[in-house]
């Protein structure tokens, strides 16, 4: 028996390959058949359609349903209503991640990184729903936000800031600023770690030639840290930019009446029984973060990696 | 003369631990000067505050008789080839050695030009479109050098630039420094921990111990007149006599003796010269041209003798076995401390 066994065990040393592929096979065909084959499934509705009377999908194959999108007013509204905030939160994180970053990687002590690693994670540790209704009661009319432009005798500011059309609204709480602000808080982690990663990377004695061969301060963040932390800054983007394309739950807490797609999947699929629409919907955000990272790459994201 | 650097009275410390204490350095114009020292000894942080990158918390900088303490890296008229390089990744070896000349907005066909001479003069011809990643230790050296040279600086400035190269090719870069130092006459400050290296091209080397210099000095008198015994002991190889031991000399200062001025002899043999010692074999350590021959004696420090190994008149010398060691006291050399 255990000569048996040894035999097996030398056989598998031999065959190395062979080995390889019985110890992958589990996790690729978790990948292949239920994380892929479940999604291409589900994405392959929408070149199908839901007939009117019935109710039911007609497995015909068809180019309709996406026409769909860009046909009805309604439903292109929320296509660019989606990437454009994405867009913003995305550049938003930038701005707030990148000093962060930044200071993190360049200036401080191990001791003071241990801390920052934490107070960015931590929340991430939390649940989601609370946080995104903790801002609900922040941003809200009898919120801290509201009260403090009382107490500085600037409610007249906050007022003018809501008035103006299309991103204001009656209160922040529901308004595309309170949106953003609420999108930029939740994934701002996804932007800081990946830059402060790629700035880790970059080694002070760069800095150094760089000053060193008659470039400012400036020039050298432009020339030499900026594009070496594109790779991260990108990284970055993709998260924040993706989950929000994807989400439903702030638009729906925070947000207007107005839908984002994440609603419109979340709605046609479930209420109203359209597979093929919600399909539709769906293929939007993939498609967008297609074209983003191949423009992207075009930029020279990823040169530097 | 001119003197390209001065520093005066330069003194620094991180926290509780000082760098650098009261530093006092004059540098000529187009003169090859060494800063040499174990790790840890300040020599890089005097670099880094010649360059700009540090400041000094005492003292002064002159860079030309012109007092640049307070003036930011890029706007002193010096370069620095890094230990690591610090090629930038994301250009190509053109891009890195024409960073100075886009800086300056030179016009682009005088940066082509200049470009295309230094890649000339550090044998780079064809590599230019290459990134760093692509090229090899000597190669990627070369570049920082044509990097740094491109601006004809007055002063430069190398960062232990050979400590990553094997041996054949640091030999061959070292010439190929000396040559370029020579051709542009520039000003070469030069840091190092390798004492062969400092004492080969130096024409003058300031040794470093624990953020104070020891002695600056000539490679001559740095190797034969050392002043204190850490520059003795720091520099070749050398065995010193202290105090206590040198009184048994009737010398009142410790000393230290170059092995090649130890002769060996046989116990019964008549010693020719002014001092002898009764010692015993502890190693033989062969060197290729040289036996090493380490000796253990009544002193406290042990003996290094060397034996030419083609002589003719050679003695096969055991370990434990008992000879007389003798020199001559004007081959010695007293110590400070």
């Amino acid at each position: 028996m255990t000569n048996f066994l040894v035999n097996i065990s030398d056989y598998f040393y031999r065959k190395k390959n062979f080995l390889f592929l019985l110890l992958l096979l589990p996790p690729l065909s978790w990948l292949g058949v239920i994380y892929l084959g479940s999604l291409l499934t589900f994405l392959s509705h929408s070149f199908f359609s839901l007939d009117g009377f019935t109710g039911k999908i007609n497995y015909t194959f068809t180019f309709n349903t996406i026409f769909e999108l860009f046909n009805s007013r309604a439903n292109f509204d929320i296509l660019l209503r989606t990437v454009g905030l994405a867009l913003t939160v995305t550049l938003g994180s930038v701005l707030i991640g990148f000093p962060i970053a930044y200071y993190m990687a360049k200036f401080t002590s191990s001791k003071i990184k241990v801390f920052f690693y934490i107070a960015i994670m931590l929340p991430l540790w939390s649940s989601y729903l609370v946080r995104v209704y903790s801002w609900k009661l922040i941003l809200a009319k009898e919120g801290i936000i509201n009260w403090f432009f009382a107490k500085l005798h600037m409610s007249w500011l906050l007022d003018k800031i809501l008035s103006i059309p299309y991103i204001g609204g009656p209160s922040l709480s529901i308004s595309y600023i309170g949106m953003f602000l609420v999108f930029t808080y939740i994934w701002l982690p996804f932007m800081i770690l990946p830059i402060h990663a790629s700035l880790e990377r970059v080694p002070n004695s760069l800095i150094n030639a760089s000053l060193d061969l008659g470039a400012s301060k400036r020039q050298t963040f432009y020339k030499v840290i900026l594009p070496l932390a594109l790779p991260g800054i990108a990284a970055g983007s993709i998260f924040t930019f993706s989950l929000t394309l994807g989400d439903y739950i702030i638009p729906y807490i925070i947000g207007t009446s107005k839908f984002f797609i994440g609603q419109a999947v979340y709605t046609h699929q479930g209420t109203a029984g359209n597979v093929p629409l919600a399909a539709a919907f769906s293929l939007v955000p993939i498609i967008v973060m297609i074209f983003y990272i191949k423009v992207a790459k075009k930029l020279g994201a990823f040169d530097a990696l | 003369m001119t003197n390209a650097i001065e520093l005066s009275g330069i003194s620094k410390s991180y926290g509780s631990v000082q760098a650098l204490n009261n530093i006092n350095l004059t540098i000529k114009d187009g003169e090859f000067f060494s800063l040499l020292g174990p790790s840890g000894s300040g020599k890089t942080t005097c670099l880094k505050i010649i360059a700009g990158f540090e400041g000094s918390q005492e003292g002064h900088v002159k860079l030309f008789n012109e007092d640049v303490t307070l003036v930011p890296p890029y706007k002193r008229d010096l370069n620095t080839v890094f230990q690591d390089y610090a090629l930038f990744p994301h250009m190509s070896v053109r891009s890195n050695i024409g960073y100075s000349l886009r800086i300056k907005k030179v016009k682009l066909e005088v940066q082509n030009q200049r470009i295309d001479e230094i890649l000339e003069t550090v044998k780079l011809i064809g590599y230019d479109l290459r990134k760093p990643s692509e090229l090899s230790g000597g190669q990627r050296q070369r570049v920082a050098l044509a990097r740094s040279l491109i601006n004809k600086p007055k002063v430069l400035l190398l960062d232990e630039p050979l400590g990553a190269l094997d041996l054949k090719l640091r030999e061959q870069m070292q010439i190929e420094l000396k040559n370029l130092q020579r051709k542009f006459n520039i000003t070469f400050i030069y840091v190092t921990h390798d004492q062969q290296e400092a004492l080969s091209m130096s024409d003058r080397i300031a040794v470093f111990n624990n953020g104070k210099i020891e002695q600056i000095d000539t490679p001559h008198n740095i190797y034969n007149k050392p002043k204190t015994s850490f520059v003795a002991d720091f520099i070749g190889i050398t065995t010193i006599f202290l105090k206590d031991d040198a009184s048994q000399f009737n010398i009142k200062k410790s000393f230290s003796i170059r092995p090649e001025f130890i002769s060996i002899k046989s116990l019964n043999s008549n010693s020719l010269k002014d001092f002898k010692i009764k010692a015993k074999v502890t190693d033989i350590q062969y060197q290729g041209s040289f036996n090493k021959i380490i000796f253990e004696s009544n002193f406290k420090n042990a003996l290094s003798v060397f034996q030419n190994t083609n002589s003719t008149e050679n003695i096969n010398y055991e370990i434990d076995q008992e000879y007389i060691l003798e020199f001559d006291k004007k081959d010695i050399t007293l110590l400070d401390d």
